[in-house]
């Protein structure tokens, strides 16, 4: 019983050390862009000067202003075509469904690095180029399977028996669609929105290779910044995103559980 | 009705088609025929549309295997991809277990959330975060010199080590996450029972647990392993000099050589090797299913 106890504290102890593994950089990262040194010396000097001088950077402001067009475009086309393709492998028994549920998984297995460089290769072969549509289209691309995976989980919670019941009092496939299966599955469209969103706000690796010197998405400025040399508007620009990122997935987590004990 | 669900079967590629097609028609656009081109483009001599001549060639291939820089750097990629997964199996695996089976109730859906949150969380920046800790004059020299009474000069940028510390941070969770599934869904009693028929705690963790946890943590390594090996911002930030990987020259040959069919034939070897090794860690996966 005694060594019972001593191994679970030991236990919360080793647990609370990871969690300051993963946090500790990010805390001191998010600490540094509110010190006047911009070679991050101490003693700590509080300052907002660097989130200041971030509005007057015209190329992270435009940088951002494109990943957020593109994560909100790419989250709506997302959800609205994984909707409606995670529907149609709910409802319908078909030849082939299995092959098109497992094509699902190369985009999410296979390195960015492979699909990113593949799809340079082909958009200049036919003439779409790099640039924002590019952008656009590839991550559209990522981020749906995630979405089809997401929704057919919470299909699965669902009884096919209602449909049928609608079906029977007189609706038709259309209200039966928005009324009855909508409604049950929205948590689940909503999580998988939420995942889509950060899938394309956070991506560097596809829009790397997809962008253009004026074409281009927040982390892909901010890598340049950082191979060009530290300032510390990089770190306020990064303490945002670290916020942002993090409070869609608090969001994404009140709509659907990751631990798959409900 | 029985001739009804008879008729829906037949007609059901038909009826579901319109719904499908728009999603995988977009797949194919943006993934499957890009992926295809890839390997088209991997055998030419040149970009056909820059109005060069170009003849279909092997020889991007045979550059790989004449070339010994490119098979060294491979097998640099894959070691730093097999040191990340033990790591992160080393560090995540214990963490998956004290969640799974010694936290209780809110306090373990808390920490789990805690645990998986940077994940989701900007890769590109927490990388760039670590940079600021590791470097000469960083964090960790000025926290372990003011505790330190003697002076150290820890100056660990651009390094093996800090490629492989920002590596661990950035994949850890998931290890946390595929473990803890596996464990979880272990039934508490079959560890009393084996603990009540005399085995040691060693022998338990041997015998039942590792043994029913190892679908999550195989799919756990494989989640690390396939991006550590084609992974190429974080040997660039972290690894400075020392961080030539087989990523990067991939990368280079996009955005600094412009050797496009060279890079497109790394690629494709690449993508080959990637695909080996899911197709081995596959049966063990099924398995679990």
């Amino acid at each position: 019983m005694m060594i019972t106890r001593i191994l679970e504290w030991f236990g919360r102890l080793y647990i609370f050390m990871l969690l300051a593994f993963l946090y500790l950089p990010i805390i001191i990262m998010a600490l540094m862009s509110f010190n006047v040194s911009p070679f991050y010396q101490l003693p700590f000097e509080w300052t907002t000067d660097w989130y200041a001088s971030l509005w007057q950077n015209d190329q992270l402001i435009s940088a951002t202003w494109n990943s957020l067009e593109i994560a909100v475009i790419a989250t709506i086309i997302c959800v609205v075509l994984g909707t409606a393709a995670s529907l149609a492998l709910f409802r319908y028994e078909f030849r082939g469904k299995k092959l098109l549920q497992a094509l699902l998984f190369p985009p999410i297995a296979i390195p960015w690095l492979i699909t990113g460089t593949a799809m340079l290769i082909f958009f200049f072969g036919v003439g779409i180029g790099r640039g924002l549509f590019a952008i656009l289209l590839g991550h559209v691309a990522l981020a749906l399977p995630y979405v089809i995976v997401v929704v057919s989980a919470r299909l699965q919670t669902f009884a096919p028996e209602l449909e049928e019941a609608a079906r029977s009092l007189g609706a038709n496939q259309w209200q039966v669609t928005n009324r009855v299966t909508l409604p049950w599955i929205m948590p689940g469209v909503i999580a998988g929105g939420l995942f889509a969103f950060a899938v394309s706000f956070d991506q560097f690796v596809v829009s790397y290779f997809l962008s253009t010197p004026g074409q281009t998405t927040l982390p892909v400025e901010i890598y340049a910044a950082i191979r060009k040399g530290f300032t510390p508007e990089i770190n306020a620009v990064s303490t945002i995103i670290i916020v942002v990122s993090m409070a869609l997935m608090l969001l994404t987590a009140r709509f659907f559980k990751f631990g798959g004990e409900k | 009705m029985a001739a009804q669900g008879a008729i829906a079967s037949h007609n059901g590629l038909r009826k579901a088609l319109p719904w499908l097609a728009p999603a995988y028609l977009w797949l194919t656009v943006a993934i499957f025929l890009p992926l295809s081109a890839m390997v088209f483009f991997s055998f030419m001599t040149d970009l056909p549309l820059s109005g060069k001549p170009w003849a279909f060639t092997l020889g991007n291939y045979a550059a790989f295997f004449s070339q010994s820089l490119y098979l060294t750097l491979l097998l640099a990629s894959l070691r730093l991809g097999l040191e990340v997964t033990l790591w992160c199996i080393i560090i995540g695996y214990p963490a998956a277990y004290v969640l799974a089976k010694v936290l209780k109730g809110r306090s373990r859906e808390a920490i789990f959330l805690l645990v998986i949150l940077p994940f989701w969380s900007n890769g590109l920046v927490r990388i760039f975060s670590w940079a600021m800790v590791l470097r000469e004059g960083g964090i960790l020299d000025t926290a372990l010199n003011a505790v330190l009474p003697f002076k150290i000069n820890i100056d660990l940028m651009y390094s093996y080590p800090a490629v492989i510390i920002g590596l661990v941070h950035s994949y850890v969770p998931y290890m946390v996450l595929t473990c803890y599934l596996t464990l979880q869904a272990i039934d508490d009693s079959l560890i009393e029972a084996g603990r009540s028929l005399g085995a040691s705690r060693l022998q338990v963790l041997k015998r039942v647990i590792i043994p029913l946890s190892m679908p999550g943590l195989v799919a756990g390594a494989a989640l690390i392993f396939v991006p550590v090996v084609g992974s190429f911002m974080e040997p660039r930030i972290l690894g400075g000099r020392t961080g030539t990987f087989y990523g990067t020259v991939i990368e280079d040959q996009f955005v600094a050589v412009f050797n496009w069919p060279l890079g497109a034939a790394l690629s494709f070897i690449l993508l080959a090797v990637v695909l080996v090794i899911l197709a081995v860690a596959s049966p063990v996966l099924k398995r679990a299913n």
